[in-house]
């Protein structure tokens, strides 16, 4: 895709003055419009899209709550009941943006399963992946500093209990405590940096995806059949197929999101945190975010504080090691009978584990706790590296464009080579 | 700063020794005389452009400390340290609880049986054998003894804050469910801690902390 060039040609005075000065509508041409997508993408490949749509969405309404937004503890809290009472419009834009955060999360989960069943994190899209890892991390901080600029009940001690598992780092986890809060204990200067860092860290998250983008560029995207683009026919320009399917999805997913901010905004969000935060009373269970689940989960299964710590955090760590944990050849899970039985049962156990992490930590919700966690980590850590080498494959097609066309073999081919251009 | 101007003199002029013999070279092309000389010099002008990355290193590094030491509390949040308490009013069996350094502290008048429960417990039957007693040193044993203070065997003074991940155990309030050990139940992950609040059950790792206190009048501390 990186010997892919742009067909841009400047069409009046302007345009040639520019395209010889700053080609940059070359460079969109390029990469958003002729960009060659694989013909055979289906609406599992429309969430990057979403995703860079919900960024922006949460920038522009991000920077308009904080113009009414106060980050003191004896403002914050009352400051976003203003902007759901008294602030014109304010209910809305707080509702886009709260409802926007699990929207986020909802799309960027799929997108990361999309790319686990595909195989998209494999040769050559290493760096892609990890870069994706990057902003998965990057978001889970923005999403939880942004939930304590509410300062309530659940917004207080979320902050508490998550700041004290760095606690668990021997000899200077209560240094880096205290240096995370600016006091003893949770306070207000705490709640300011966090505003500090909650605006902060969207704009480094759009760096990121830049260089995702960037990196998705040079080597192409994959599709549901794990191969390569091998000929011109096996992809079509970007626009207007690409763009209009993503268009679709886009607008599907945005009713969606409708229908939560306008009838439903609370629905994903916790009674307690309309309550003020209160430093001497923590509520009988505290649960953070629903997008948080199930390394919350993973963190309460064991019965150790630092082992706790270190399974939740390398639950995620895990992932930037997955190109390399998988020894298949095969990208799609299509093509791979075993794994995919496995890979499903896997996303079983994390959405069993989001359940579970929201249960109280007693009785038989620990137990299987435990069973989904030691799941989680064989599922990387075993079977990933193992199948891989064991698994019989089912045969591949010859290419897109056959798999495409549901044949194999000469007729196929030929039946692709005699398929029109499509440009 | 003497050493710097000099370092970075130097490696100007190494620069511009090593550009001119670059051209010279290029001007022999194939000439001979490139070889032994142009092995000797790269040595010299590495050292010094390594040198001079890594002063240059050490001063980024340097600057940096401002920037992360302004997260830590400053002095005026670690002076604002001391609280007194006035014991009288609470009878026994009672608790109350007061704010040190933006943190709880659970103060309780224990009863006879809590206070002989919390005795009797061997030292092997305790997770974390340690005071967790900022008075004492470190390695004073877990005894009840060392966790309240002589004589006054029923005052149970600590801070309120779960060792796991922060959250405050029930147990001051009446109501309250105290756990298996008759003392506090963290109810965020479930640890249960005994009477001299030693923990004793659940995930988390150390006794509840004695907070550095002293007894000013017979029913009077002062914490901090
Ligand atoms: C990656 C993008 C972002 C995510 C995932 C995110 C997430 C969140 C979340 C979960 C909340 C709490 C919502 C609630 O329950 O009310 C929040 C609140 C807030 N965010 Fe963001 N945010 C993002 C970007 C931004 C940006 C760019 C700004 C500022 C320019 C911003 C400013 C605020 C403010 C002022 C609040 C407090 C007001 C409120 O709670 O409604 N956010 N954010
Ligand atoms: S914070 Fe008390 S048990 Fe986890």
């Amino acid at each position: 895709m990186s010997d892919h060039l742009s067909s841009y040609e400047p069409k009046n005075a302007f345009s040639k003055w520019m395209d010889s000065r700053l080609p940059v509508m070359r460079m969109m041409h390029g990469q958003f419009v002729d960009f060659p997508t694989p013909r055979n993408l289906n609406y599992m490949w429309t969430f990057g899209g979403i995703l860079t749509f919900m960024l922006m969405v949460q920038i522009v309404s991000g920077l308009v709550l904080s113009m009414h937004y106060q980050a003191s503890d004896a403002d914050a809290f009352n400051s976003v009941e203003a902007i759901r009472r008294d602030v014109n419009y304010g209910w809305l834009l707080r509702n886009i943006h709260a409802v926007g955060a699990s929207m986020f999360f909802f799309a960027v989960y799929l997108h990361m399963a999309r790319g686990l069943y595909y195989g998209s994190y494999k040769a050559p899209r290493e760096i892609l992946w990890i870069l994706g890892v990057i902003i998965f991390l990057l978001m889970m901080a923005t999403g939880f500093m942004g939930y304590a600029l509410v300062w309530g009940q659940m917004s207080f001690w979320g902050v508490t209990v998550i700041t004290n598992l760095f606690s668990a780092i021997p000899l200077v986890g209560g240094a880096i405590t205290k240096w995370l809060w600016g006091g003893y204990s949770v306070s207000g200067v705490t709640l300011n940096r966090f505003f500090s860092l909650h605006f902060l860290l969207p704009f480094v998250i759009t760096g990121v995806v830049m260089l995702h983008i960037w990196a998705l560029h040079v080597v192409g995207q994959n599709n549901p059949t794990g191969l390569d683009i091998k000929t011109k026919s096996d992809s079509v320009p970007m626009l207007p197929f690409a763009i209009m399917k993503d268009a679709f999805a886009l607008a599907m997913f945005v009713l969606i999101y409708a229908w939560f901010i306008f009838f439903v905004p609370n629905y994903l969000g916790d009674a307690d945190n309309y309550i003020e935060a209160n430093p001497l009373s923590t509520p009988p269970h505290i649960v953070p975010e629903w997008y948080f689940l199930p390394f919350y989960a993973i963190l309460r299964s064991i019965p150790s504080k630092l082992g706790g710590v270190v399974m939740m955090f390398g639950s995620i760590a895990l992932l930037a090691f997955l190109p390399w944990l998988d020894t298949s050849n095969v990208r799609s899970a299509k093509y791979r009978p075993k794994f995919k039985w496995f890979l499903w049962a896997f996303f079983f156990s994390v959405i069993a584990l989001g359940y579970l992490g929201g249960k109280p930590a007693e009785g038989s919700y620990v137990i299987w706790s435990r069973v989904f966690t030691a799941y989680y980590f064989i599922f990387f850590l075993v079977i990933m590296p193992v199948l891989g080498l064991i698994e019989k494959p089912l045969k591949l097609p010859n290419s897109i464009m056959d798999a495409v066309l549901g044949g194999g073999g000469p007729m196929a081919g030929s039946a692709a080579a005699a398929a029109p251009e499509k440009r | 700063m003497g050493y710097l101007v000099d370092t970075v003199l130097i490696y100007f002029e190494e620069a511009v020794l090593a550009s001119e013999t670059k051209m010279r070279s290029a001007g022999t092309a194939t000439g001979q005389h490139g070889a032994a000389g142009d092995q000797a010099e790269p040595t010299r002008r590495d050292f010094i452009t390594t040198a001079a990355l890594g002063w240059a290193g050490v001063g980024g590094a340097i600057s940096l400390w401002p920037f992360i030491q302004q997260m830590n509390p400053d002095a005026s949040t670690q002076a604002l340290s001391s609280t007194e308490v006035d014991l009288a009013p609470i009878k026994e069996g009672q608790a109350i609880t007061v704010l040190w350094r933006g943190k709880p502290v659970f103060i309780r008048n224990r009863t006879k049986d809590e206070i002989a429960k919390a005795k009797e417990t061997p030292l092997a039957s305790l997770n974390d054998k340690t005071a967790e007693n900022g008075a004492l040193p470190e390695r004073a044993t877990a005894d009840d003894a060392n966790r309240v203070k002589k004589g006054k065997e029923n005052w149970l003074v600590l801070v309120g804050i779960c060792t796991h991940l922060g959250c405050i155990p029930k147990g001051q309030s009446l109501a309250d469910a105290r756990g298996d050990f008759g003392g506090y139940f963290c109810p965020c992950h479930g640890s249960h801690y005994d009477t001299s609040g030693r923990i004793r059950k659940g995930p988390a790792p150390r006794n509840l902390e004695v907070p550095p206190y002293e007894f000013v009048s017979d029913t009077k501390i002062k914490i901090g």
